[in-house]
């Protein structure tokens, strides 16, 4: 990491800000403020940083934003523009980073606890700091140390054990830029029991035309047969740049399946982290990203077999268009004890336009002699025959190669088992496939 | 209906149609017999509109209209339609959702109502019958894992839901079983009438007794070198291709 470390004032700036904004008396003060010192430490990634090579973020910090800047409030009112319809869900909307109680709503239930993360610390303290920051590591990314030091509020969850809870619970981040930039850090905290299991959603959106950055950091437990269905959908409009982590801890005979769908936005940089510490697990992680104009998506995401007996598939597929860029990264890593891993990871890849582009790479390290473990990585165009095929039965171009993506699409969408959420996805990416895309 | 004059095509820089004259009428069958590689394929490409040849001389009308013109799709509007040699899988694409598609694509480009759910489900179960293909196909992705034959009757199927006024049949009669040859054909004929068209391009007499053509046209090296009446088939069939060979080679 010390290469990462920039002479430029940004990060000074900023650890600075950090410094300045830690209360002494917050009840986790201890961990914000070593956070703060991790950060002024790791630096924001330099240019040349390898985890960070296509996603000049830092250098997008330093001309587009003034961090100094106080984050306005937004208008909630717009909300409603953003929302699943239909769908039966526990809400928490956080509105430039501020939780709007207005806007949330919890089912009062003792199954589970849906709490603001920041009124979690006050009433649930000594389950969150047993778990808060223990998971998302400070010193391996300064993103993730910022967030540490300084976000102001996110989801708490915990799950008892036992409990299956089929009624998802959503999270709207809406950035409001329309009284200027915003910034934000926020932060989640899930905790599911032993036999329990929980759906998270979270949507991003964002309106108004100023330039806006949320760094957000989730952290997930998941204990012994538990389960966690975590969405992810990135859906801004042109100026919103996001870097996020996520973090999931697994215990023995746990399941886990992620989503990350990032089908806008000026800049994405997601972080996921599965750490299979455990045996018999099983964890699925699927991406779908459909760009255009010229917005840079990245996925950095790890799968660490830590034990024997545990499974990890992985797949991501992507369409790019205009002058989009799609970055992927998949580390798997299965260490020396964790023999009998199976371990599965694919990337493919579709280029619309000629100065669209992809830059993929898988990275196994493998320390264990009995695994099976496979990837691949695809790129490339349409298929013209096939296309050519659809068109000669009188379908016009634009349909045939909607009806093309949308299959392409749906090998990843295959596996959203909501059928509210799976419908939601479907019309919304039917409707852009259906666009000049 | 179709009016081919001296058309000439290429495939990068290989010319493979070398001068095509060809007239077809309404209610008419025209058989297209040849050596392999000598162009069959390569007419009916261009005809459905392939981009990757290029069309370098000569003209194709269709009632009338410009058929280089026209954009693949545009052509099947028309009402031209290829069936392939080699049909294309295309993996997650329903075959239901792609014939309700290109149905209605093809009822909105002709100013007719298009169908719903329900009365599209009512044709398909129709034309389902009339070349006796099973549902079960159709509810999978387009053409993926077919076998040949299945490939060749999902053809013929789609060509009875479009209802083209001229039908090229590209080798639809290969990778059929004997029984499937047969009711392929017999769909074919039920959907003949008066005023549509078809081009059989084939290398065995067998379709030619059940598809009786009214003319037969021998193409080769990108040329038709022979036309004639069904005899010339049977002809064919006997003596091989050599005499023709020989024929050309004189001229
Ligand atoms: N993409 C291509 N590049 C180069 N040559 C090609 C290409 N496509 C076709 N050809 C050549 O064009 C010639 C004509 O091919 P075509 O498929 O039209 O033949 P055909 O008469 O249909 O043959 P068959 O009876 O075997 O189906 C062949 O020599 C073939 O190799
Ligand atoms: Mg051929």
């Amino acid at each position: 990491m010390s290469a990462t470390v920039t002479d430029n004032n940004t990060t000074s700036e900023l650890a600075a800000l950090l410094d300045k904004q830690l209360v002494a008396t917050a009840v986790d003060a201890a961990l914000r403020k070593e956070a703060a010192i991790a950060f002024r430490t790791a630096g924001l990634p330099a240019a040349k940083a390898e985890e960070y090579r296509f996603t000049p973020v830092t250098r997008i910090l330093e001309k587009q934003f003034t961090l100094s800047q106080p984050t306005p409030a937004g208008q909630a009112s717009r909300i409603n523009d953003y929302t699943l319809a239909g769908l039966e869900a526990d809400t928490l909307v956080f509105i430039n980073g501020v939780f709007s109680p207005a806007d949330s709503s919890i089912q009062k239930t003792t199954d589970l606890t849906i709490l603001p993360l920041q009124e979690a610390l006050v009433s649930h303290t000594a389950l969150v700091l047993k778990h808060l920051g223990q998971y998302a590591d400070t010193a391996a990314d300064a993103f993730t140390a910022w967030n540490t030091a300084a976000w102001t509020n996110g989801l708490f969850v915990h799950v008892p054990d036992n409990k299956i809870i089929e009624r998802p619970i959503i999270l709207y981040h809406l950035h409001d830029t329309s009284e200027g930039q915003v910034v934000t850090a926020t932060r989640n905290l899930i905790v599911v029991g032993r036999n329990a299991e929980v759906t998270i959603l979270e949507k991003y959106d964002s309106a108004g035309a100023s330039p806006s950055f949320s760094n957000q950091v989730t952290e997930a437990v998941v204990a012994e047969n538990a389960g966690l269905n975590l969405y992810s959908i990135q859906h801004d409009a042109g100026q919103r740049h996001q870097v996020g982590m996520t973090r999931i801890q697994q215990a023995n005979y746990s399941r886990v399946n992620t989503f990350t769908f990032t089908l806008n936005g000026k800049l994405v940089r997601n972080n996921l982290q599965l750490v299979l510490d455990g045996e018999g697990i099983e964890s699925h992680m699927y991406g779908l990203y459909l760009l255009t104009g010229d917005t840079l998506a990245d996925n950095h995401t790890v799968v660490d077999h830590r034990k024997p007996n545990s499974f990890s598939n992985e797949l991501y597929k992507g369409v790019m268009d205009g002058n989009a860029r799609g970055v992927f990264n998949g580390k798997i890593y299965v260490r020396p004890q964790a023999q009998k891993t199976n371990a599965f990871q694919a990337n493919r890849n579709i280029l619309l336009s000629p100065t669209a582009t992809v830059n993929t790479k898988p990275q196994l390290e493998i320390w264990a002699d009995d695994v099976k473990c496979s990837h691949g990585c695809t790129s490339g165009q349409l298929d013209e025959e096939a296309l050519f095929y659809l068109r000669a039965r009188g379908i016009d171009k634009l349909s045939a190669q909607a009806m093309m993506l949308y299959a392409f699409a749906g090998e990843v969408l295959t596996n959203v088992k909501n059928p509210v959420v799976k419908e939601y996805l479907d019309n919304l990416i039917s409707q852009r496939l259906h666009k000049n895309f | 209906m179709l009016t081919i004059k001296n058309l000439q095509a290429k495939i990068g820089e290989k010319q493979i149609l070398n001068g095509i004259n060809l007239e077809v009428k309404p209610g008419e069958v025209h058989a297209i017999m040849g050596p392999n590689g000598s162009g069959k394929s390569t007419l009916a490409s261009v005809l459905a509109g392939r981009e990757e040849y290029e069309v370098t001389g000569g003209e194709v009308s269709f009632e009338g209209k410009d058929l280089l013109e026209m954009a693949p799709e545009d052509r099947a509007r028309e009402g031209v339609f290829l069936a392939f040699q080699y049909p294309v899988e295309i993996p997650g694409v329903s075959t239901i959702n792609f014939m309700k598609t290109a149905v209605n694509q093809i009822r909105e480009y002709r100013g007719q109502p298009t169908l719903d759910a329900v009365s599209f489900l009512g044709v398909m179960k129709e034309k389902m019958k009339l070349v006796e293909i099973d549902q079960a196909l159709l509810n999978r992705a387009l053409n993926e894992g077919f076998s040949g034959g299945e490939k060749k009757r999902n053809e013929i199927f789609q060509m009875a839901m479009l209802e083209p006024k001229l039908a090229v049949l590209d080798e639809t009669d290969s990778g059929l079983d004997i029984d499937a040859l047969k009711i392929v054909s017999n769909g074919v004929n039920k959907l003949r009438n008066k005023s549509n068209a078809v081009i059989v391009v084939t290398h065995y007499q067998r379709l030619l007794d059940y598809i009786v053509p009214d003319f037969v046209h021998v193409l080769y090296k990108g040329k038709i070198v022979k036309s004639g009446t069904k005899e010339l088939a049977l002809e064919l069939e006997a003596k091989g291709y050599d005499w023709i060979k020989e024929e050309v080679s004189v001229l």
